[in-house]
């Protein structure tokens, strides 16, 4: 008698629980939809409201007693949370279409042959159509070296000193010092990019174009360098990207097996000779992997460069001179007021495709090197 | 020769040592670097310059008759009466001191204070008043970089005798400045303040977590415990692998396309901001959950089921509560990062200037880190502090955040492998 009334509870619980997971998915999708739609937050709340009450209320025959009620129910929850899920790929594909229709706008008012071939970038368009350069110039090497050149700098900074201070973490570092430092490192992390533009464009562009000027004067050259050198641009997104790459290059060193440390300096092999000829080719496959999602990150970082690096484009490899990256360029395309069907705003998507595909690639490939090592050390 | 062997071994071995010990200290150095240069610069946003001045609020001065309606106070020359109350405190210095030189002295902020005072009690009108007035930002530059050198360019030698009479007499202060925090954006440097930008963050924020939270945690769930084993979901992992590394600025051209352009949303509005924000969270939301569920004992799954519970309510009660501390971790870091991000909200058109802090996330509205881009790149040397001021600002929420993230998880490693 009491089990049954146990059970009952039970059941009624179960129900009780399942109607308020019911409304709160139905409020969740209605406001999602609703304010996708454009309608305005208040109203959107209050059909949300209403719609996840009325759902809450009319799911009773779907969660009536008998247990193909409840089964049905579990199948329509599972369902519901498979099309959630679906929506991240949706973020994929409305990214891909979103930049494919609109460079495809841009490809129709400027060649495509021009924009990836051409070496000259000013986007400014005249204010009369007939004044000289009224169509403006497209041309994407210039950005295309800036930004790699911008890159290079980083991860010369980022690469060494971010793999050097994992294999320190993992060989030298005592087990409370190691967790202090991965404490560190997460605060780092966790810095806004805009904090480090500013660093650049305050204290470390002034001081390396005040530097440069000063090891050109000992050897008796005046030399021009602005505050907005690549250099500084570069070396600030490498600091940047300093923890990003140590604790990435820290999960890869400690997933090798202890039996390969150990059997290196059971052999007589001091720690760095362990380290440098045992442990770093074992871990080579993961710590390319963290290069290159480290290089994605690089190419695809904006604030640091918009602070810090020129708007003017330059088609150069001279760390000294001011370069711009595409990051920077779609930027200033876009902000401001203009329309979105110049040559100009659309020209900023054709640069967020070419940045897409060029960090997809590098993201898949980083990911599909992590596997592999993943399945060689697990 | 194997002795010689040996040294060079054991040079090999400390020289390694020293580099790799080398790269940890260039990575701390740089962080302590700049955490220095911004508390240098940002402690002075806090602060500022006040003098203490009687102001005579005569209708004479003020160019409006002596019964003046509110529409003719708003015409009042309040500048005027300011000069005054200046030029009497500091006399004699002042009396060599051209009006323009004087108006440069105070900031406007004293006379939207006595517009503000006026409108409020019309009997103020022909009495006067003492207010603690801010001093103009060159002014108050001058105070903290120099106060005692001649030849600061800004100010000339004889608005440096005025501060000197000014100070002489006592009426210059150092006082904390509330404007910094209360206020929103300005033109005065010494006016603006963060208001605007942080309720603007706040509500962008908050709609990324209403929406992200829910999403992403049902993806976890299905990816985690229902998903069969099979292409389609395996692409799901990879796309989701592949949209925690897109740069955040693809996702400001995505909310700029699909949002403003295709369903003609507010532009520089939070609502935008925190669907550009949510879409960017959710990838770290969906990882981090999928990965605390995955770090339960299976013995919490299966003794649930063992007990007669459905696949559903063994995830709804013994393992979404177990795993909360961790989604939470997760969602607390996701909130970090979403609160620094400015590039997407750059492209939304959250580079507004905003006076104001919006009363809802339909309101045009800057945001914290974007108030930070703004500053950096305006001319006034004055808008340095500010900007480190509210950069000060930004890392003490975000260590906030982190030092709440790092104690949930000690707290609740109870399933912890």
């Amino acid at each position: 008698m009491s089990a049954g009334v146990a059970i009952d509870l039970r059941a009624a619980r179960y129900r009780i629980r399942h109607r308020v997971l019911i409304g709160a998915l139905a409020a969740t999708a209605c406001l999602a939809a609703l304010l996708a739609a454009g309608l305005d937050a208040a109203s959107a709340g209050a059909a949300a409201v209403l719609l996840s009450v009325l759902a809450a209320a009319l799911s009773g025959p779907l969660l009536g007693p008998g247990p193909e009620s409840r089964q049905r129910f579990e199948a329509t929850a599972i369902g519901v949370m498979g099309g959630l899920s679906a929506l991240s790929a949706l973020v994929t594909f409305g990214i891909v279409i979103a930049l494919f229709f609109e460079s495809a706008r841009f490809f129709s008012l400027t060649p495509i042959g021009d924009f990836l071939g051409g070496t000259v970038w000013s986007p400014q368009m005249a204010i009369r159509a007939d004044q000289v350069g009224a169509a403006g110039a497209f041309g994407v090497l210039p950005l295309v070296t800036g930004t790699l050149l911008i890159t290079i700098i980083a991860m010369l900074v980022a690469g060494p000193i971010g793999v050097l201070s994992a294999i320190y973490l993992n060989a030298y570092a005592n087990p409370a010092r190691r967790d202090a430092y991965k404490v560190a490192l997460e605060l780092l992390a966790g810095v806004p990019t805009v904090v480090y533009g500013f660093f650049a464009l305050l204290m470390v562009g002034p001081f390396f174009a005040g530097a440069a000027q000063g090891i050109a004067r000992l050897f008796g050259a005046e030399i021009a360098v602005s505050a907005q050198n690549a250099l500084a641009a570069g070396f600030v997104m490498g600091v940047m990207i300093i923890p990003f790459v140590s604790s990435l290059a820290d999960d890869v060193v400690s997933a090798i097996p202890a039996s390969l440390r150990e059997g290196g300096l059971a052999l007589g092999a001091t720690k760095s000779e362990t380290y440098l000829g045992i442990i770093l080719p074992a871990a080579a496959p993961g710590l390319i992997a963290a290069l290159m999602l480290a290089v994605s990150r690089a190419i695809g970082e904006t604030m640091i460069v918009v602070m810090a690096a020129s708007r003017t484009a330059n088609l150069t490899f001279n760390p000294l001179e001011r370069v711009t990256t595409m990051t920077v360029q779609i930027v200033a395309l876009l902000t401001g007021d203009q329309e979105f069907d110049s040559p100009k705003t659309l020209a900023a998507f054709a640069l967020g495709l070419v940045l897409f595909f060029a960090t997809l690639a590098l993201n898949l490939a980083a990911l599909f090197a992590a596997r592999r090592f993943r399945l060689r050390y697990e | 020769m194997s002795r010689k062997s040996q040294r060079r071994r054991r040079f090999a071995e400390r020289a390694f040592r020293a580099v790799a010990t080398g790269a940890l200290v260039f990575a701390a150095g740089m962080f302590l670097l700049l955490c220095a240069g911004i508390a240098a610069l940002g402690a002075e946003a806090f602060l500022r310059h006040e003098a203490r001045l009687e102001i005579a609020l005569d209708a004479a001065v003020l160019g409006v008759s002596a019964q003046a309606s509110a529409a003719e106070l708003g015409t009042a020359d309040f500048r005027a009466a300011v000069r005054r109350a200046v030029a009497e405190a500091a006399a004699p210095a002042a009396d060599t001191v051209s009006e323009i030189e004087l108006n440069a002295l105070i900031s406007p902020g004293a006379e939207f204070a006595l517009a503000d005072a006026l409108s409020r009690n019309s009997g103020l009108l022909g009495r006067s008043i003492t207010i603690d007035a801010p001093l103009s930002d060159a002014a108050d530059r001058y105070l903290k970089e120099s106060p005692d050198a001649r030849g600061y360019a800004r100010l000339s030698a004889a608005q440096q005798d005025v501060i000197a009479a000014l100070k002489a007499k006592g009426r210059l202060s150092r006082a904390f400045n509330a404007d910094f925090f209360a206020s929103g954006d300005s033109s005065y440097p010494e006016l603006a303040g963060v208001a605007a930008g942080f309720v603007g963050s706040m509500f962008s924020v908050g709609v990324a977590i209403l929406i992200a939270l829910p999403l992403g945690v049902a993806t976890a769930v299905f990816l985690e415990e229902f998903a069969p084993k099979n292409a389609l979901v395996d692409f799901l992992e990879i796309n989701i692998n592949n949209l925690a590394a897109v740069p955040s600025i693809i996702f400001g051209l995505l909310g700029l396309v699909v949002f403003i352009i295709a369903l003609g949303m507010p532009r520089s509005a939070p609502i935008v901001g925190g669907l550009v924000l949510a879409l960017m969270t959710l990838p770290t939301i969906i990882i981090v959950t999928r990965s605390s569920l995955q770090a339960l004992p299976s013995s919490l799954k299966e003794g649930a089921l063992a007990l007669g519970a459905s696949k559903l309510d063994a995830v709804l009660n013994p393992l979404l509560p177990a795993a909360a501390p961790g989604i939470a971790t997760g969602v607390i870091i996701g909130v970090a990062r979403a609160l620094g991000e400015t590039a997407p909200l750059i492209l939304i058109g959250m580079v507004a200037f905003v006076a104001t802090p919006p009363l809802n996330p339909l309101e045009p509205s800057s945001a914290l880190p974007v108030l930070v881009y703004l500053w950096a790149e305006s001319p006034e040397t004055a808008f340095a502090e500010k900007t480190a001021g509210a950069i000060i600002l930004l890392l003490v929420l975000l260590i906030v955040l982190n030092g709440l993230a790092a104690a949930i998880r000690r707290r609740a490693n109870v399933y912890r492998r």
